[in-house]
């Protein structure tokens, strides 16, 4: 089962490595993981891409939950959420056939072209993982130089939200 | 003030009677604060792993938090195997461990180790105090962590210039913490479908471990069980919750429990498990744990429960407060037990009991080490603290003195640590000056704290060490019999020093038995020096094994009996 996992915690040096370490230490799996501040400067949010049985995802919630800076966290794969991914393609982009190619077909997925130079393009997609592993499979008949991609930031549709009321 | 005294002043406002520590570089500060106070007062151990223990002893043994202080670098990394030892049994320590200035931290400087970095997979939480004016706020979340929910050891990791800077003094009386709040009070519903499904079991039984015994939890146990009448178990870490007289107990479960035990675990039909975890050593295979069982758990730690074992009734709560409700609720409805079903339960129980699985065969000419324990307990009349190391010996602890109250047996069963009995029993003597400690240790155990015999002789804490001395390591060498045809690889301890020349040489009392009738006097003698610590060398039988036993892959009801031992049993092994 695939799932993601928002979890809000303490903005704290060391949280991050708690995580990471919770996770090495039991064998958990991460596909991805991201994370910065939010608005409130105190809070940092994390999205968690990870994988296993429903009680080995039973145990990371928990798990995670027992972590001392984890204030809150939501299983966004239990109800509607949009999950949104950033990539960064940098291709090699020699001659107007191939220049023109790469910028169709990048108009086809609504990617930018953010940086060009006489042989190479740098093209930003973002959207789900699917849309951006299409767009990189897409890509592959080119010479792709560097490929990053920002791992998932995921949110709930509609309003329910993962928020802290109070104040530290 | 300085961060020194902003230190030590926590200790006093939290009341803290005893810190176990061992100076250095980057403690020095602290210790000259200590110094000038006499309030806490600090025992200076020889090894900073028998700080941990010790102070590990002196909480289980209170129920209070154990507090460490070490210096940095070595310091901290000696203090590892203790915190984790604490940490699997979740045992409340404060460790305090000092650190490399400030502006050195990351530079590789003159004993620098990243505390917070090897600490932090063994520890519930830790902390790096940053700024002096941070640092009492931080003490008192520690101790609060450490104590509160499934309590645990919390390391504060003070850099040198912090407790040289001065501030403000304020300890808060308590603290709130947004992102730490444990659940204490079990769910109303939850309870009332757990008492529900106990009393509507045919072949019920009650399974505690250590949880029940932190939580504080014997009363109502014991309460419980006394209403209801069901077959109860525990695991080595609950051993004492109930008494092991009770009449409905059948003894520890486990790689090494009573037969009775185990079948009955394997067999019943409602389970109810309070403050244990289904950890390996208890449930053996899992595949062929307890099948079709209804289980009830109440544990105060959400991710203990259903971890290994499908639960259905989960209930999150602090054992005792939990359990109170059970007696009050089924106080009112124990006519619903079906007795008929229970009555004819109990006769199969019997059946087990027959089979009689802790039987071993007395010698005239050697000592067999279970005859020790059993002597033990006759002379002390049960009174005592007993702390173990890891072995065999262990094991015979467990199964052959029974504990009649909580806090009365320590050893180290998570991590299972050798050289943890010795510095633990300072830390139990020093709790309770008055009462009767014993070490029950094997020869390659005790040997891993040995120096701390020198601590025991600084502050006169009559400890007796019952070394049961099968010049094996014990454990290791019965399952090279059973398991590896035979080929003892590395467990033969040779070259063992002369025991009793040893403690004498740290200045305290050593016997050495080696004839099985001689044992109970040289016992009386040991424990009748009140004020001397007494080293008993028995020299025991090498070639004894513990019973019965659950191999690797087995299940409770595959035990493996001592040889003649009654049952029809599967006595094949993995
Ligand atoms: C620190 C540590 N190292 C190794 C082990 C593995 N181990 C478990 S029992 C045992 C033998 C213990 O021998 P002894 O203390 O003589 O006790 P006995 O089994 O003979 O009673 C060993 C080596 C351990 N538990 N702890």
């Amino acid at each position: 089962m695939r799932r993601v996992i928002s979890v809000l915690l303490e903005n704290e040096a060391g949280a991050l490595s708690r995580v990471a370490g919770l996770f090495s230490a039991r064998g958990y799996n991460i596909e991805s993981l991201t994370v910065a501040p939010t608005d409130d400067d105190s809070l940092s949010r994390m999205t968690i891409v990870t994988h296993g049985s429903e009680q080995v995802i039973e145990q990371i919630t928990k798990q995670l939950n027992k972590l001392i800076e984890v204030v809150k966290l939501s299983d966004l794969t239990d109800g509607h959420h949009i999950e949104r991914e950033l990539a960064l393609v940098k291709a090699v982009a020699a001659g107007n056939e191939q220049r023109e190619e790469i910028k169709r077909l990048n108009d086809i997925f609504r990617g930018r072209i953010i940086d060009v130079t006489d042989s190479t393009y740098t093209l930003e997609l973002t959207g789900n993982s699917e849309k951006v592993s299409a767009f990189l499979d897409t890509l592959a008949q080119f010479e792709i130089l560097e490929v990053v991609r920002s791992g998932i930031s995921g949110i709930g549709r509609g309003k329910r939200a993962l928020k802290v009321e109070e104040k530290r | 003030m300085t961060g020194a005294d902003v230190l030590v002043r926590c200790l006093q406002d939290e009341n803290i009677e005893f810190i176990f520590g061992y100076p250095g570089g980057a403690a020095l500060h602290i210790y000259d604060s200590l110094y000038r106070q006499d309030k806490v007062k600090h025992i200076l151990v020889r090894h900073e792993q028998g700080a941990t223990h010790a102070a590990d002893g002196y909480a289980r043994s209170t129920g209070k938090p154990g507090v460490v202080l070490v210096t940095s670098g070595p310091g901290v990394t000696n203090t590892v195997t203790g915190i984790a030892t604490a940490f699997m049994d979740s045992i409340p320590l404060v460790v305090i461990t000092a650190q490399v200035p400030s502006t050195l931290i990351g530079d590789d400087a003159f004993q620098e180790v990243d505390t917070v970095g090897i600490t932090r997979p063994c520890v519930k939480h830790n902390f790096l105090v940053k700024d002096v004016g941070e640092l009492a706020e931080t003490m008192k979340k520690a101790f609060y962590i450490a104590t509160s929910g499934r309590p645990g050891p919390v390391v504060v990791d003070v850099p040198k210039d912090i407790t040289n800077q001065t501030t403000d003094y304020r300890y808060p009386d308590a603290i709130a913490m947004r992102s730490y709040q444990p659940r204490t009070k079990g769910h109303g519903k939850q309870i009332a479908k757990g008492v529900e499904l106990l009393l509507a079991a045919k072949r019920p039984m009650i399974y505690t471990g250590g949880g029940a015994v932190l939580g504080e939890a014997h009363a109502p146990l014991r309460a419980l069980v006394d209403l209801l009448k069901f077959p109860c178990t525990s695991t080595l870490m609950g051993l004492g919750a109930i008494a092991a007289s009770n009449p409905h107990f059948l003894g520890m479960l486990g790689m090494h429990g009573t037969y009775e035990s185990n079948m009955a675990m394997h067999d019943c039909d409602v389970m109810l498990a309070v403050g244990a975890r289904f950890d390996d050593r208890v449930t053996g295979d899992l595949e062929k744990f307890s099948p079709g069982t209804r289980i009830v758990q109440i544990d105060i730690d959400p991710s203990s429960i259903g971890k290994n074992v499908a639960v259905e009734v989960p209930i999150v709560g602090d054992c005792a407060e939990v359990l109170e409700a059970f007696v009050q609720s089924a106080a009112k409805r124990v006519d619903a037990i079906d007795r008929a079903a229970v009555d004819a339960w109990w006769r199969q129980i019997e059946q087990w009991k027959a089979v009689d699985s802790l039987a071993y065969t007395p010698d005239d000419k050697v000592i067999k080490p279970q005859f020790v324990v059993q002597k033990m307990f006759e002379v002390t009349g049960g009174d005592a603290f007993v702390t173990s190391d890891v072995g065999q010996h262990q094991m015979w602890a467990a199964q052959y003195f029974n504990f009649e109250q909580p806090r009365r047996w320590i050893n180290s069963g998570g991590l299972g640590t050798m050289g943890f009995g010795l510095p633990a029993a300072m830390g139990v003597q020093l709790a309770h000056p008055d009462a009767t400690v014993a070490c029950i240790t094997g020869d390659a155990s005790i040997i891993m704290c040995i120096q701390e015999l020198s601590t025991c002789k600084q502050y006169d804490l009559p400890v007796k060490i019952i070394n049961l001395n099968n010049r094996y390591m014990g454990m290791v060498r019965q399952w090279q019999e059973f398991f590896y045809d035979r080929r003892y690889s590395h467990s033969y301890m040779d070259a063992l020093p002369d025991f009793v020349k040893l403690a004498e040489s740290f200045g305290h009392a050593g016997m050495r038995v080696d004839n099985p009738a001689d044992v109970e006097g040289a016992l009386k003698d040991a424990f009748a020096a009140r004020e001397q610590l007494v080293f008993v060398d028995v020299v025991t039988d090498p070639a004894e094994n513990v019973y019965p036993m659950i191999a690797a892959g087995k299940g409770h009801n595959e035990m493996h009996l001592k040889p003649g031992c009654g049952a029809e049993v599967e006595r094949e092994l993995a």
